[in-house]
């Protein structure tokens, strides 16, 4: 445990409690978008606006008080702690899905075509309906879209998935320029990174593209649809936001915010790549390929 | 900025003032006092709402409510006294006492700390704001199942950014916790020195952690479904209404002890005071609680028997669910043994402790009824699980947060509470909270299912003495707040000890402690803890 004799506590902040209103906002605008209410994008948008506004000053207060060396190590534990325990979160949120994902293929979908004790159910629902993954036929074709084509494993899935881990590999090589003290090999290296998850998004983005229009594979396309969307799309997402945090680090690298000793945030960040990296290696394997 | 340095530096006292102090606090027990009597306004209104069902249901026929209300009225009660109530109270105990029993001058991370509180008030706002838009609450139950919970009209997506927003505040709540005990401990308060409570609520951290964005996750399904045309809980699509049950509910059963570890801790703290011996077996104390929180994950498919799950899955989360009686015999037997050939005094934390064990035990006993696959599939959906787990969280949890409210209000405050009133409080609700709920056991065997605002008219009596039971449970509560208002007004001013028996850190600070904790870590002895 860290220095005894002088603890950190933070002076009031005006921050959590404006980080709580905008995310009501935002809630409220969500919600009021989903019921067609009049004016309803304005309020998400000054919701949303409200969040990024909140992010900034809190980070920036935070980091205006690690440059004032207001930190002490035990400070520092409790940041490691909280950024890996959000991390575990994270995980559990995608367990679900993942969850989503096993149980339909493993278990919902072949008891529709009769198999267990799915018997009765298929004979009184569906009695024509085929198990097949993917499937692309829906045990009820009506209000489903019902897709031409999967996207293959070994296109652009694996060239994604081999930008991703070189990019693990280059914000590891940024670390250790950081830890040897060479900043311009670090920026190098961390400009690398958010470049590999840029192009990363816009692959992705340009499949999505693909799927919707030519491949007729959509949100709408049954379970096949829903699993592959909301698990690559909730990724996506994670990349993004990790790509938007890494441009952050890398500007505080430009500005030579970290020391050899002292880098938490970059460490932070960093963990967080590694976690969207893993997820990545996960849904290629179990939505893309197997 | 204030960077607290040794005790006899003495800025510690100084304090922000008016509404600041509160809007923008980061001091846990500010922001503890918050969640306190959040939860405590709360408790009130989820129980204005169960007036309102018990209303209904005093006797047969249609009286008050039309049945689309009395729906909304079970869900909402259901999701405000889960979230709203027992849930923060837990976190607002947390706050205030797990610095101050682990010498630490404040929680881990201050300011996410009270980002998790005031999510709260916010949370609650986009939830009971919908009783009041076109189409009226949720209406489908708590567990939200699919399809029904697809048929809610302009409350759906405020009751879904609902359960989103508490999930948000849960976590940063529990990752503030895991953070204080691992990382802010004074010198010499090792792990298996830890008071209980910590412990337990240091437990019920990792099972947040795991299991809220589970829930996140379920709930953002229901809402691609309802919005995006994906079909996770639609057969006709290849998904599964019951992949939904699965989902809720490997986030529901960690839930239960959720609301349960702490309440656990609460009593392992109390007991061992009253009884003026120290608790028995305090090693087994950890690893039954530990291994309460890792089998919760493996016993989720025990809400569903009844769905048509294959035989091997009934028979495994039937088994894997009599597990779980084993450590939470352990504790039971724990707390006896404590209290054996003790120097046992019956002041009000004790008495509502006791009133714990005794019936919280019942409820545990309903629930291993419940647990046997077979018969639940008579008891399933009926009166019978209402009265097994108000057992347990009314006569449990509630019970122990009354208990923990009487042990530490002299501490909090400075002041004792009145003890007399506090036993005529006790005795009132211990009395009406089985009147209200032993009988909704026969009502439940009986087969009258939950969740109807209407029922055959042989359940006319018992529900008429549950009714009755209800109100007067109800109204003895306000006798609760008299007690609080009165003991924060003023009093017999209490020691820093406050309880003849009370050992740990907390009892070395002055009642009320200083506004910074522990400014200078103490040294923590074995002696210390020790009798």
């Amino acid at each position: 445990m860290a220095s005894k004799d002088i603890y950190f506590v933070p002076e009031s902040s005006k921050w959590p409690i404006v980080g709580s209103l905008a995310l009501f906002t935002s809630f409220v605008g969500a919600a009021m978008l989903f019921n067609q209410s009049p004016n309803a994008k304005y309020v998400f948008i000054i919701g949303l606006a409200a969040v990024i506004y909140m992010f900034a000053g809190w980070f920036s207060n935070v980091i205006t008080e690690s440059l004032e060396g207001k930190y002490n190590k035990q400070v520092d534990t409790s940041f490691r702690m909280g950024m890996g325990w959000f991390i575990l979160s994270e995980v559990m949120f995608f367990a679900a899905f993942f969850g989503a994902l096993f149980y339909a293929r493993v278990l919902s979908v072949p008891w529709l075509s009769g198999e267990g004790h799915g018997v009765i159910t298929h004979q009184f629902l569906w009695p024509e309906f085929k198990a097949s993954w993917p499937m692309s036929v829906m045990p009820n074709p009506t209000n489903f879209t019902a897709f031409k084509d999967t996207i293959p494993a070994f296109g652009v899935p694996a060239l994604n998935t081999l930008i991703l881990l070189t990019s693990g590999l280059t914000v590891t090589f940024a670390h250790w320029a950081l830890k040897k003290g060479q900043r311009k090999y670090l920026c190098a290296w961390l400009a690398a990174t958010v470049a590999l998850g840029a192009i990363f998004v816009y692959f992705q983005a340009g499949e999505y593209h693909h799927a919707y229009t030519e491949l007729n594979l959509k949100l709408s396309s049954g379970i096949y649809g829903s699993t592959f969307f909301l698990l690559t799309g909730f990724h996506g997402f994670h990349v993004t936001m990790g790509a938007v945090m890494l441009a952050v680090i890398l500007l505080r690298s430009l500005k030579g915010h970290f020391t050899k000793n002292d880098h938490f945030a970059f460490e932070a960040v960093a963990w967080y790549w590694h976690f969207v990296d893993v997820v990545w290696l996960g849904l290629f394997i179990f939505v893309y390929w197997l | 900025m204030s960077t607290i340095a040794h005790a006899n530096h003495d800025h510690h006292d100084h304090k922000p003032t008016g509404i600041k102090r509160w809007l923008f606090s980061t001091n846990h027990k500010d922001i503890g006092t918050m969640y306190l009597v959040f939860s405590l306004i709360m408790f009130f209104i989820g129980g204005s709402m169960a007036m309102i069902i018990r209303a209904e249901l005093f006797q047969p026929g249609l009286q008050f409510v039309d049945p689309q209300f009395y729906n909304s009225m079970v869900t909402v009660h259901a999701l405000v006294m889960i979230f709203g109530a027992v849930m923060p109270a837990g976190v607002g105990l947390a706050n205030w006492m797990i610095p101050i029993m682990i010498g630490a001058p404040d929680m881990a991370l201050p300011r996410m700390n009270n980002m998790s509180f005031w999510i709260m008030p916010f949370a609650f706002a986009l939830l009971l704001g919908t009783l009041f838009i076109e189409g009226g609450g949720p209406a489908g139950g708590w567990t939200m199942y699919p399809p029904l919970v697809l048929q809610t009209g302009k409350a759906f997506p405020f009751l879904i950014f609902a359960v989103h927003f508490l999930g948000i505040s849960s976590i940063m709540g529990a990752i503030n916790i895991i953070a204080t005990v691992f990382n802010m401990r004074a010198p010499g308060m090792t792990l298996m020195r830890l008071p209980l409570f910590v412990w337990t609520w240091v437990i019920t951290a990792f099972l947040l952690i795991a299991s809220m964005p589970v829930l996140a996750g379920a709930v953002t399904m229901l809402l691609t479904d309802k919005y995006f045309g994906t079909s996770f809980f639609n057969a006709a699509g290849g998904g599964d209404p019951v992949l939904f049950q699965h989902i809720f509910w490997f986030f529901g059963h960690p839930e239960v002890y959720i609301l349960a570890l702490p309440a656990f801790g609460i009593i392992s703290q109390i007991i061992p005071t009253f009884a003026r011996k120290p608790l028995f077996g305090y090693a087994s104390m950890v690893y039954a609680t530990a291994s309460i929180a890792i089998l919760s994950f493996f016993v989720w498919a025990h809400h569903m028997f009844t769905v048509g799950l294959p035989i091997n899955g009934e028979l495994f989360f039937m088994y894997a669910t009599m597990l779980i009686a084993v450590p939470t015999g352990v504790k039971v037997f724990n707390w006896v043994a404590t209290m054996w050939k003790g120097a046992m005094t019956f002041e009000a934390p004790m008495l509502f402790a006791l009133a714990f064990v005794i019936l919280f035990t019942i409820g545990g006993f309903s629930g291993l009824m419940l647990g046997i696959t077979p018969v639940d599939f008579q008891y399933h959906d009926t009166y019978f699980v209402v009265a097994h787990f108000h057992y347990v969280l009314l006569t449990g949890a509630v019970f122990a947060l009354m208990a923990s409210v009487y042990y530490w209000l002299p501490k909090w405050t400075g002041n004792m509470y009145d003890e007399k009133l506090a036993k005529i409080h006790f005795w009132l609700s211990t009395i009406f909270a089985n009147v209200l709920f032993f009988p909704q056991h026969f009502l439940g065997l009986a087969g009258m299912p939950r969740r109807i605002p209407d029922y055959s008219i042989q359940f006319a009596d018992f529900n008429m003495v549950s009714s009755l039971g209800g109100f007067a449970y109800g109204i003895s509560q306000l006798l609760f707040i008299y007690i609080v208002i009165k003991c924060v007004l003023g009093g017999k001013k209490a020691t820093a000890q406050v309880w003849e028996g009370a050992r740990g850190l907390e009892w070395t600070l002055s009642s009320p402690p200083p506004y910074h904790s522990f400014t200078k870590p103490p040294k923590v002895t074995k002696a210390l803890m020790d009798y």
